[in-house]
């Protein structure tokens, strides 16, 4: 506990630079993820090419792929944009596929009656489709955020890892104290990300609450 | 690599070179032994781990009882960082394999519980219900009904664990254990990214092979009569 306090600043700092590292991605990833989710819906081929590739993209284990993107990117080894990027690149992989599984679940008859209200597709997409989409998106993002909370202690490994750095500083010292701080940080924000998402899909979402309706 | 000022086609044809001195294939430090370290974490962690959690999960499946646990524990280890988990193994024993070993162990327990929870619980109602009326016993009912038309989710989580323990393996390269991540970690340390970059095309080739191999094993295992519902197993190809 003293240590802790003694460390508050670095703790604070770290953590700070977790939730930077983690969240970017999913903001970035949610962007990205939803005109190609939209466009797997409406090109076959396009939804094999695209889901393909997230599952292989998801097999490369996160230390490769943060080693690997300077070389592609141009980046340095050091840079947090590799994980930046690194962490965007799982998310879109997870999202593609919800957003796409849950565009598809649309009931026909509600977009067929959209359309006659006279919504053009792309009103009907932004103010029907996407809407009924939120539930199942939301579990995707919660999917997302809560293992890029993880996956950035990884990055610890090199140089750039919030809260994880503290596994680096509790392994070097031989010290427990860092490392279980570490650890219970960690956990405790992906807990408070994933209440946070789940409670925001609640509020996107007011007629889900209202029971089974009229 | 980027902090040399090199571009793109310098490190291809530093990497092409990496591979291409025998140097790197053979000895103790040589691609053929870290290969085989990996491979053997990642082999024997499964193992036990399948030992472990398909009777455990299929027994929760069947009865229901403890259901939510199993749940549980396979989103909490979404959120749970290994390499953390690793590190407090080391501090907290000072001993390397076992404990590492162990760890690696209780990492890949939730997606084999969890996917063989869900598989036995996905199991069609009736077909458990002709089954008992055809006067199979509740252990045959299991083995010969349940167990079968669950294997397609019982292999999605062996795979999911599988890939787990590659990562994990990697980066338990940290507290002094062998297998590919070595390259990565020993090159970062030494500013040779040729080494890292080698280590880490390894190790995603690795991950990919096995993960190819598993979804071969499922199309043989797999009875014709059953495709996993809804394509659901065959979903992270």
């Amino acid at each position: 506990m003293t240590w802790l306090l003694r460390n508050s600043d670095l703790v604070t700092d770290l953590l700070v630079e977790h939730v930077w590292l983690a969240l970017v991605p999913v903001a970035l990833g949610l962007l990205l993820a939803l005109p190609l989710g939209w466009a797997a819906t409406r090109v076959p081929w396009l939804r094999f090419a695209l889901l393909s590739s997230a599952g292989l993209l998801y097999t490369i284990p996160s230390l490769a792929l943060f080693v690997s993107l300077p070389v592609v990117l141009g980046t340095r080894i050091l840079s947090p944009l590799n994980i930046v990027v690194a962490l965007t690149l799982y998310t879109v992989a997870l999202l593609v596929r919800s957003v796409a599984d849950a565009l598809d679940a649309a009931p026909p008859a509600v977009l067929t009656a959209a359309t006659a209200m006279g919504y053009r597709p792309l009103r009907r997409f932004v103010a029907v489709e996407l809407p009924l989409a939120v539930p199942v998106i939301v579990a995707g993002l919660r999917v997302a955020a809560v293992s890029n909370i993880s996956l950035v202690t990884v990055g610890s490994l090199i140089g750039i890892g919030g809260l994880g750095e503290l596994f680096i500083v509790g392994f070097q010292r031989d010290y427990l104290t860092p490392l279980v701080v570490g650890l219970v940080g960690t956990l405790a924000l992906a807990l408070v990300i994933d209440a946070v998402l789940l409670l925001g899909g609640r509020i996107a979402t007011p007629w889900a609450r209202t029971g089974a309706g009229p | 690599m980027g902090a040399d000022g090199g571009g793109p086609m310098t490190v291809l044809a530093e990497l092409v070179g990496w591979f291409s001195d025998p140097d790197h294939w053979s000895g103790p430090d040589g691609v053929p032994i870290r290969l085989l370290e990996h491979l053997e974490y990642t082999g024997l962690a499964l193992l036990l781990a399948c030992l472990v959690a398909i009777p455990l999960g299929a027994l929760v499946g069947h009865t229901g009882r403890g259901a939510l646990l199993v749940v549980g524990a396979a989103n909490a280890l979404r959120a749970l960082p290994t390499l953390g988990v690793v590190i407090m193994v080391v501090l907290l024993t000072r001993i390397g394999f076992g404990p590492v070993l162990l760890a690696l162990v209780v990492l890949a327990v939730p997606p084999v519980l969890a996917g063989t929870y869900a598989g036995i619980r996905a199991v069609d109602p009736m077909v458990v219900d002709a089954a008992r009326g055809v006067g199979m016993r509740e252990r045959e009912v299991l083995l010969q009904v349940e167990v079968p038309n669950a294997l397609p989710l019982i292999l999605g989580g062996i795979r999911s664990a599988t890939l787990q323990l590659v990562s994990t393996a990697t980066v338990a390269a940290f507290v002094a254990f062998g297998g590919l991540g070595r390259y990565i970690l020993d090159g970062l340390s030494v500013r040779d990214f040729a080494e890292v970059l080698a280590g880490a095309v390894l190790v995603a080739a690795l991950a990919m092979v096995l993960d190819l191999a598993l979804a071969g094993v499922a199309r043989l295992v797999v009875s014709d009569g059953i495709r996993a519902p809804r394509g659901r197993a065959r979903s992270s190809v």
